[in-house]
């Protein structure tokens, strides 16, 4: 597959872009700017960025707890989404959701969830709506191996299957749900893809720190979906480099050693992306300058917007309940 | 006066579905055995012929999987409107109804939009046992989000279900099992309900009955019995839970200041509850007697029809505690 050098820009932009909005997140985080709930999504950069620019702009996802990721790929705003952490007026709920519910409809982001598995509905009715009113949109449903254990991934596989729907389920295994280890909680005789493969989904395994493996992966199951013979499955192997959650600190929990995540450091897909493009002399060393001056004045502006944008009023608690 | 006919409240669903869903192409049904097989209760019958396979779809069994698809399909541009065959197994589908669909506007500050209906059945009767005749509304009343509706009559069910369709909020729509044969009269012509506006099912001047989808009937009974001793009794009839219409049962127990509130839901923790609550902290001092409640005995629903009655309150019940509020002159 041609991969041109505004493709190869556009990824190392998003991943970088996605890297450094999860640190200032970090960084604002225990300043005690961002509050609630934060999953960080350092180390699994190339898996929403491979997949959403595979995406039309019209086509939608659904995220996850772990989601900052998924919206930025898809084309989110960091302002909005950096203030919704901060539970701000300015942020893309007005503080109402939060990390765990950013979601931006009028790109399609139909959301992340705060429950484990909770977008494999949402994911495959969007896909059966996109299928009644022949838009050829098509639906890219993020989850973790944790979320592959849950019921309802056999219930939508099944109807998305039998009805043929444009939705690509995107497994991204990162190792871990919460503390436990992906083989300690899930069958690995078979990948999890195997279970897709029960109901007739063609199946990819790709490395998940390869955006371009990802992308490649993603083309191929975006094509099948909109020429309306169905829906695929990817599981991309990935590492999660960071905690659970930001209160998941040390080794505490004791789900990893520290030789186990400096090894799987090495492989961290930024930092090897970066490396790969100045090797194969696709990106000059100027050209990426550039791109994280970008980056950066960025996130600058979008503490800036933080910094600007007040706490929404007590009087806001009963508005939004009904439509 | 428009034409009227007589109809039963399965064929007013039926209406109210097959017009809603000629008017706007969004409108779709999804559910297990409602196309081909018509509907396990027939509400859904010949609707596959008409409208074809791709709006009238038939699902695997998979409450979780096609509920949640309904909610995709809502946020996404479509009008769905999925049948769960029993409200007990609402619970398969919880998540999907309490943190997905009732939530979804809020979290988003009010971006995301969830149309969606979920039309289920309640009710004991049948003697289908413990997992097919709860009466569940009181859980999904429960929370902010979500719209409840109660039908009793065939002119209410397909009014409101027409109404509840065009809404932008996830609405839960109860039909009860044992009155869908129940007969009444129904304008020829189109015609909505809003939600939220309760409905005076018979004037009285002594006590007043609020009563829900099954249990109108057993109040309507149960005042005739009274009218024979000179008691004149009210019913009202909430029809909406969420948005529940304070006003009229305020401004019926101001008149009459005796209340008994009739529902099929369990007794503890539900909807009499919420009603009695309602009306001890706005209406107090119009009251002549201790505010009373009757609701489906707290035990799962037993099969043998000789203990499956006696869960459910009837019309003698309310009678008597509809006496006991008259102590003095009774
Ligand atoms: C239904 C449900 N159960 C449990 C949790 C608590 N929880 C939050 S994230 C998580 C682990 C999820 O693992 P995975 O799906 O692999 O995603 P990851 O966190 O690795 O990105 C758990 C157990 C939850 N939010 N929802």
């Amino acid at each position: 597959m041609e991969i041109d050098r505004q493709l190869l820009r556009e990824m190392y932009y998003h991943m970088r872009r996605i890297r450094r909005f999860e640190e200032t997140a970090e960084e604002l985080y225990k300043r005690g700017t961002v509050v609630g709930l934060l999953h960080l999504y350092i180390g699994e950069e190339a898996v929403a960025t491979g997949v959403c620019l595979a995406l039309r702009d019209d086509d939608y996802i659904t995220s996850t707890h772990r989601g900052h990721g998924h919206l930025l790929a898809k084309g989110g705003d960091p302002k909005r989404l950096l203030a919704e952490l901060c539970g701000r007026v300015g942020g893309y709920c007005r503080g109402k959701g939060g990390s765990m519910h950013a979601a931006d409809l009028s790109l399609g982001i139909l959301g992340a969830n705060g429950v484990v598995g909770g977008g494999f509905g949402i994911a495959t009715g969007a896909a059966l709506s996109a299928k009644m009113r022949r838009s050829g949109q098509v639906v890219a449903c993020f989850f973790g191996d944790g979320a592959a254990n849950q019921g309802l991934f056999m219930e939508v596989l099944n109807m998305a299957a039998i009805w043929k729907l444009p939705v690509i389920y995107v497994c991204e295994n990162n190792g871990f749900g919460q503390y436990t280890r992906y083989e300690e909680a899930t069958v690995t005789d078979q990948p999890i893809g195997a279970r897709a493969a029960a109901f007739g989904l063609p199946t990819a395994q790709v490395d998940g720190n390869d955006v371009i493996a990802v992308y490649q992966a993603a083309i191929q199951a975006v094509q099948s979906a909109r020429a309306g013979e169905g829906p695929s499955f990817i599981e991309a192997r990935t590492y999660r480099l960071r905690g659970h959650h930001m209160g998941d600190v040390g080794f505490a929990r004791r789900y990893r050693t520290k030789e186990e995540l400096e090894e799987h450091l090495k492989q961290e897909p930024v930092g090897r992306f970066h490396r790969w493009l100045l090797e194969q002399q696709l990106l000059t060393e100027a050209e990426i300058e550039e791109l994280e001056a970008r980056i950066e004045t960025e996130l600058q502006e979008a503490i800036e917007f933080v910094n600007s944008s007040p706490v929404p009023d007590v009087s806001e608690i009963m508005e939004h309940i009904y439509a | 006066m428009p034409e009227m006919r007589e109809i039963t409240i399965v064929e007013a669903l039926r209406e109210a579905l097959a017009e809603e869903m000629s008017r706007d192409p969004t409108v779709f049904l999804m559910g297990e055995d409602i196309g081909r097989a018509n509907g396990v209760f027939n509400v859904t019958a010949g609707l596959q012929d008409e409208f074809g396979k791709e709006r009238v779809i038939d699902t695997p069994i998979s409450e979780a999987g096609f509920t949640g698809m309904g909610v995709g399909a809502a946020l996404t541009g479509m009008r769905p409107v999925i049948e769960i065959l029993f409200c007990d197994f609402m619970t398969l589908a919880m998540d999907q109804i309490v943190n997905q669909a009732a939530k979804l506007h809020y979290m988003t500050g009010g971006q995301a939009k969830v149309p969606l209906v979920i039309r289920t059945l309640m009710g004991a009767g049948r003697g289908a046992a413990a997992q097919h005749s709860q009466s569940l509304h009181a859980w999904v009343a429960h929370i902010p989000g979500l719209k409840v509706v109660m039908p009793s009559t065939p002119y209410d069910a397909k009014g409101l279900l027409k109404s509840a369709i065009r809404d932008d909020n996830p609405v839960v729509f109860f039909e009860d099992k044992m009155s869908y044969q129940v007969k009444g009269l129904v304008p020829v012509g189109e015609y909505t309900i809003p939600l939220g506006v309760a409905d005076v099912k018979r004037v009285g001047g002594d006590v007043t009955f609020i009563a829900t989808s099954s249990m109108v009937q057993v109040a309507l009974a149960a005042a005739e019995m009274l009218a024979q001793e000179g008691i004149s009794a009210e019913v009202v009839d909430p029809r909406t839970l969420k948005p529940l219409d304070k006003e009229t049962i305020l401004e019926s127990v101001k008149k009459t200041g005796r209340v008994v509130i009739i529902d099929e839901g369990y007794l503890s923790y539900g909807v009499t509850a919420e009603i009695a609550a309602i009306i001890a902290d706005e209406a107090f001092d119009y009251l002549d007697a201790p505010v009373k409640r009757l609701g489906a005995m707290d035990v799962p629903v037993p099969m043998v029809p000789v203990l499956e009655q006696a869960t459910v309150p009837n019309a003698e019940q309310l009678v008597t505690t509809a006496r006991s509020l008259f102590g003095r002159r009774y």
